[in-house]
């Protein structure tokens, strides 16, 4: 411990107690500053680097995602339109169909209500030539008739009869 | 290839523990041409490395008996003020022969410190356990080994960590070359050592702990070359770095921190205050303390251990005979200096580790129930 002591030269303990400080203070200006900052920035840059890469996958993986969902959706729609195309079309064809049943049942009707007022028109004509015609004949056989007087008689007779008849 | 390349290290090796023994055979008291061959003087030698010195010595020449180092200047503070000159001036002399004479102050190294003689004396006398008795150690300041090694580690961090910094500020957000190689290794700092243990508040502390890290790991590396730098294994140094954690975990202590050291909740009151002393002692005294001298010890244990089996080629000599002893203690100072370079880097981890914990205990906040 003597000899411990004996060594201990406060010199050298001044001297390096100087250099240690000076030493420290250049190599923190010169050396550990920017080697310290340096080395931060890269590894920073490199988490950068990293951070964004992996932010590029998730991107990536939702826009094909979304991508999907697009082209499902496209398709659901696409499914849509043909259908109500398809049902318009029914819809169209089938009330074509009914107007032209209408129409048709329409023109059928006017057909036959001309039909029928025809038939009226020519059975009137018909009823008025049988009748002028049996008016005709009836004035032939009265004249025939209305020539003999026993014969008036007998139909004066005849007519009463059936009138009471009736 | 590789068997080519294990040879190259090994020569390589041999070469550098060849020039280390060169280096052991160089001198311990500064005598020419002293070898050293006993326990003794190898002990002797182990312990003055292990201290820190005046010059940069690389090797001695025993024929002619000349030393080759470079010297450090040497900045003390004396009576008279403040002198400076170069280590030479002593000639490679630790025994405090060699008085060197500035203006009024009379300075002498003994055991690799610098005295300054008292008035009036012209020689170093000592007492019997050798002490001086007639001098007085002073403020050294000096470019010793050990600074020399922090300026050195200051300014390979410096370079290093500032081309790191430039390459991002240039726009590269990957570094090139040798930068990225330190890249990882702040962020190990960073994200294993700050965060786990500090939490959101990481921030703040980095720079110390950074800067702290790669500065004690650099030092142990720097220990481990020939060179023998001992910068962590200098007292004072890790006395200053553990003060360094201690001033920042207590002056950015939260709130809850204080409360519960000072205060401690959920205990009887009688209790509270002795819990107090005994927190305050923790983190002022003893935690500071655990820092410094698991440090110190690591890797001052380190170099004695390194040493002590390179010294083994001269002490086994006369058991085993030259080739088998050098062998030896290459085979066993290569395999603990692998081991070494584990503990350079496991010492800077676990003071870093441990000061990051403190900070965490102090900055933490608790959540009230």
């Amino acid at each position: 411990m003597e000899t411990l002591l004996n060594d201990f030269s406060v010199g050298l303990f001044i001297m390096q107690a100087v250099i240690l400080l000076i030493l420290i203070l250049l190599m923190r200006k010169f050396a550990w500053k920017p080697i310290l900052d340096a080395l931060q920035s890269r590894e920073d840059g490199i988490q950068n680097a990293l951070d964004s890469a992996e932010k590029a996958k998730l991107e990536m993986q939702n826009l094909t995602a979304s991508n999907d969902k697009l082209l499902k959706e496209a398709r659901a729609e696409r499914e849509v339109l043909l259908k109500e195309a398809r049902e318009m079309k029914e819809t169209m064809i089938s009330s074509a169909k009914e107007e032209a049943q209408v129409q048709a049942n329409a023109m059928i009707a006017q057909a036959q209500a001309a039909i029928e007022s025809e038939k009226k028109a020519a059975m009137a004509e018909l009823k008025s030539h049988v009748a002028s015609l049996s008016l005709e004949i009836a004035e032939k056989v009265v004249r025939q008739e209305l020539s003999n007087k026993d014969k008036q008689e007998a139909l004066v007779e005849s007519m009463l009869g059936e009138a009471t008849l009736n | 290839m590789v068997a080519t390349k294990s040879i190259q290290f090994i020569a390589a090796l041999a070469f550098i523990f060849t020039s280390f023994s060169a280096f052991a055979g160089g001198s311990d008291n500064g005598q020419p041409g002293n070898t050293i061959d006993t326990p003794e003087e190898i002990k002797d030698y182990i312990a003055h490395h292990l201290k820190d010195s005046h010059d940069f010595h690389l090797f001695t020449d025993n024929e002619s008996g000349t030393h080759v180092s470079f010297p450090l200047p040497v900045i003390v503070w004396t009576n008279d003020g403040l002198k400076t000159f170069m280590s030479s001036a002593f000639h490679h002399d630790d025994n405090g022969e060699v008085i060197v004479e500035k203006g009024d102050a009379r300075l002498v190294k003994l055991h690799s410190k610098i005295y300054e003689l008292e008035e009036g004396a012209t020689s170093i006398n000592f007492d019997e356990e050798n002490h001086p008795t007639n001098a007085h150690k002073v403020l050294d300041f000096s470019i010793t080994k050990s600074v020399f090694g922090m300026l050195l580690a200051g300014i390979l961090m410096l370079l290093g960590f500032g081309a790191l910094a430039r390459g991002y500020k240039k726009g590269h957000s990957v570094p090139k070359g040798f930068a990225r190689v330190l890249e990882p290794l702040v962020i190990y700092v960073r994200d294993d050592i700050a965060k786990p243990n500090i939490g959101k508040k990481y921030r703040k502390f980095m720079g110390f702990l950074l800067t702290v890290f790669f500065f004690i790991w650099i030092l142990n590396l720097l220990g481990l070359t020939p060179l023998g730098f001992n910068v962590t294994g200098q007292i004072a140094v890790t006395v200053c770095l553990a003060i360094f954690t201690a001033i920042i975990y207590l002056f950015s202590g939260s709130k809850d921190f204080w409360a519960h050291t000072l205060w401690m909740p959920g205990v009887p009151v009688i209790l509270r205050p002795i819990l107090a002393v005994i927190e305050l002692i923790g983190f002022v005294i003893i935690k500071p303390f655990s820092l410094l001298v698991r440090l110190f010890a690591n890797m001052t244990a380190g170099h004695f251990v390194v040493m002590s089996l390179i010294a083994l080629m001269i002490t086994m000599k006369e058991a085993f005979g030259p080739v088998a002893s050098t062998g030896m203690s290459l085979v066993l100072a290569l395999f603990i200096s692998v081991i070494e370079i584990l503990v350079a880097f496991l010492q800077a981890f676990i003071f870093t580790m441990l000061s990051s914990l403190f900070i965490g205990m102090a900055v933490e906040e608790h959540e009230h129930h």
